[in-house]
């Protein structure tokens, strides 16, 4: 009898838990659908009265092309992995070493210093965006590579994330490493980080997707076209083409958004990978 | 190689003091074991000595050097950890092999990818390979080169470990209960293998367990601690035989040496259950004392009280182990069972509820003062009844 109501709730409250979540990916994923959709369409179908998933007549090479010839689409593409790749770089050079103190040396004044961290989780970067920009420009940074990678080169979300990582590794572990012969450095990159690289892969992917996606500091220190990221790009794309030109405009967007889609769906692999890998023992 | 002394070694954390000035002197070669029950301070002065723990006053000495301010990895000491801490990522060669690389590798020779093409690094590297398989293939787990930690059993794994830390040759090694984590039977075999390698090996071992059968089977000398203190450092069975403290009596021995209430007689005669024993003290008549019998110096006699038995009493419970067996003897007033160790062949017509009386070779009688500790026996009588194991059943 319980069983049997059990399950008889349980294939009721399972359909509903699946059209929820279906309804959720719908509402997620129609945008990219229609931004699809419509960089393979010639302008006049866009506009037309019923909507189609797939062109009637396909415009797909024609859109592309545009995209990657009427502006410097693979520069924007570009300077988005030099961008978002040094930005991580640094902000793993960073912290690692602050988390493994955090996390596993003992100091005075380490409890203060873990709460400085978290209270720099609290402070929206537009609060700092200003005394920022005067100091990139004292510096003569402005409009370079500098500008958008210096203000993110550390990431107190990075520390705070690492950190509670590293609070699962066994303090045998360092001590095994210590023994060994290995610095306190030498542990960081040789012990902690291999051994924490789940967290590191998650990270990495909030990161890239973050500063790839990151539109309001750009804009405000980058004004040559040549340094523009995509998100700039796709402005600048905006301002040049849009109103007139739909197709070519969601073609940029598409490939602006593919390095992302494909990384995430990449690190995701790795990510399972790193979980269901046993656990330090 | 080279001998480990501790002088006078105090460590407190927060409060708490862990250590209250252990001093102990290890010889070169010797296996020591530090024994005691979980949070007697074995696992602390045993870091002490690796320099993973700071002392907070006395010194360390390894070999004729102080080491108090050298790190971990310039004392030359290697360690064996109870969770064995290998690095998970790494294959077993790889983990056996990271001492050497640390110690013969430049830093340059040691960098990813362009590491390999400095100078020399080839020959270093053909080297560390040559001694990591030698003692991979000397632990018998040379076939397991190159898988990871996690695809291995528990005993494999303290392999690895064993090896990592063999593979560079140091002065002393220090081990953190390195058995805990195997099954019992596998426990048995490591034991053996763990003494056999010190023979082989020359090595200082120091050796941390709350296991007493590891302590008395493997050490040269067994050094029992508790709360903090040192309270005997001797060979296994004078550990055994001969316990100075009431603490190192009980904590050692299967089952349990068997405590009496006692007090000192005004002739200088223990009392026991106000029955003067034939055992002679050194203290103050009128004090209490303890009396403590180890399992197998009590013997089970049939028949009524009369001279040279110590003790009467009613078969409470007889439990048979196979080489010998364990009588449990109720002796009023005293409501805790004495547990005497037989011969089977000499236990086969006792039943529980049978009346029994217990006597004693009085020279095995160890007496123990108000503060734990012996009292020495001035005299005692001469063996009341024939006092070899199992002969003395008189049905």
């Amino acid at each position: 009898m319980r069983t049997r109501s059990i399950a008889a709730t349980g294939l009721g409250f399972q359909l509903f838990r699946h059209a929820l979540l279906g309804l959720g990916a719908f509402l997620m994923l129609a945008p990219f659908v229609i931004m699809i959709s419509v960089s393979l369409k010639p302008s006049g179908e866009i506009f037309a009265p019923e909507f189609t998933l797939l062109p009637k007549q396909w415009h797909a090479w024609q859109n592309y092309t545009d995209a990657f010839t009427k502006q410097p689409l693979a520069r924007y593409i570009l300077n988005g992995f030099i961008v978002t790749g040094s930005i991580f770089a640094c902000q793993l050079l960073t912290a690692l070493p602050c988390a493994y103190a955090l996390a596993k040396l003992r100091w005075r004044g380490r409890e203060t210093m873990f709460m400085l961290v978290l209270l720099g989780l609290l402070i929206p970067p537009q609060v700092t965006a200003i005394p920022l920009y005067i100091l990139l420009w004292q510096l003569g940074l402005l409009n370079t590579y500098a500008a958008i990678i210096l203000p993110s080169t550390i990431s107190v979300f990075g520390i705070f994330l690492m950190r509670q990582f590293f609070l699962t590794v066994p303090d045998d572990l360092i001590n095994a490493a210590r023994l060994d012969g290995l610095g306190e450095f030498a542990i960081v990159w040789r012990i902690m980080m291999p051994t924490a690289m789940p967290a590191v892969i998650a990270f990495g992917v909030l990161s890239l997707v973050w500063n790839w996606n990151e539109f309001f500091w750009p804009l405000i220190v980058v004004q040559s076209e040549h340094l523009a990221t995509p998100p700039l790009g796709v402005v600048f794309f905006a301002n040049a083409e849009a109103g007139t030109n739909y197709g070519p405009l969601m073609a940029a967007a598409t490939a602006i958004t593919a390095p992302l889609v494909i990384a995430f769906l990449a690190a995701q692999r790795w990510f399972i990978d790193g979980v269901t890998m046993t656990a330090v023992k | 190689m080279a001998g480990i002394s501790l002088r006078n070694i105090r460590k407190s954390f927060k409060d708490a003091q862990i250590l209250h000035g252990v001093s102990l002197d290890i010889a070169d070669g010797e296996f020591l074991t530090l024994v005691g029950p979980s949070g007697c301070g074995k696992t602390t002065l045993l870091r002490i000595i690796a320099g993973l723990e700071t002392q907070d006053s006395g010194d360390v000495f390894i070999g004729d050097r102080m080491v108090d301010d050298l790190p971990p990895k310039a004392r030359d000491v290697a360690m064996v950890f109870q969770s064995y801490a290998l690095y998970p990522y790494m294959t077993v060669a790889e983990n056996i092999a990271l001492p050497l690389e640390m110690r013969r590798l430049s830093t340059a020779q040691r960098l990813p990818l362009v590491g390999r093409f400095m100078p020399g690094a080839r020959t270093a590297r053909a080297g560390i390979d040559r001694d990591v398989k030698a003692v991979a293939e000397g632990l018998g787990i040379g076939h397991l080169a190159a898988r990871k930690p996690a695809q291995l059993s528990g005993g494999q794994r303290q392999r690895v470990a064993l090896a990592r830390a063999m593979v560079r040759r140091p002065k002393a090694f220090l081990m953190d209960e390195p058995l805990s984590n195997l099954d019992a039977k596998m426990r048995v075999q490591a034991r053996t293998e763990i003494s056999e390698l010190h023979r082989s090996l020359g090595a200082t071992f120091v050796y941390v367990t709350h296991d007493q059968a590891e302590a008395m089977t493997m050490s040269d000398r067994v050094a029992v601690m508790m709360g903090g203190h040192l309270l005997q450092v001797a060979p296994p069975q004078v550990i055994y035989d001969d316990p100075q403290d009431l603490a190192v009596a009980t904590f050692i021995g299967t089952p349990e040496i068997n405590t009496l209430p006692g007090r000192i007689g005004a002739d200088g005669r223990v009392e026991v259950i106000g029955t003067p024993w034939p055992v002679t003290v050194e203290g103050q008549p009128g004090a209490e004392v303890t009396v403590a019998i180890r399992p197998e110096a009590l013997m089970v006699t049939r028949g009524a009280a009369g001279d040279g038995i110590v003790l009467v009493g009613t078969i409470r419970h007889v439990e048979m182990l196979g080489a010998e067996t364990l009588v449990h003897v109720v002796a009023s007033p005293l409501t805790r069972p004495l547990v005497t160790r037989i011969e089977p062949s000499a236990a086969a017509a006792l039943r529980t509820g049978d009346p029994v009386a217990l006597s004693t070779d009085p020279r095995r009688v160890l007496v123990f003062g108000k503060d734990g500790k012996r009292i020495a026996v001035r005299q005692s009588a001469p063996p009341l009844v024939p006092a070899a194991r199992g002969e003395t059943v008189h049905v």
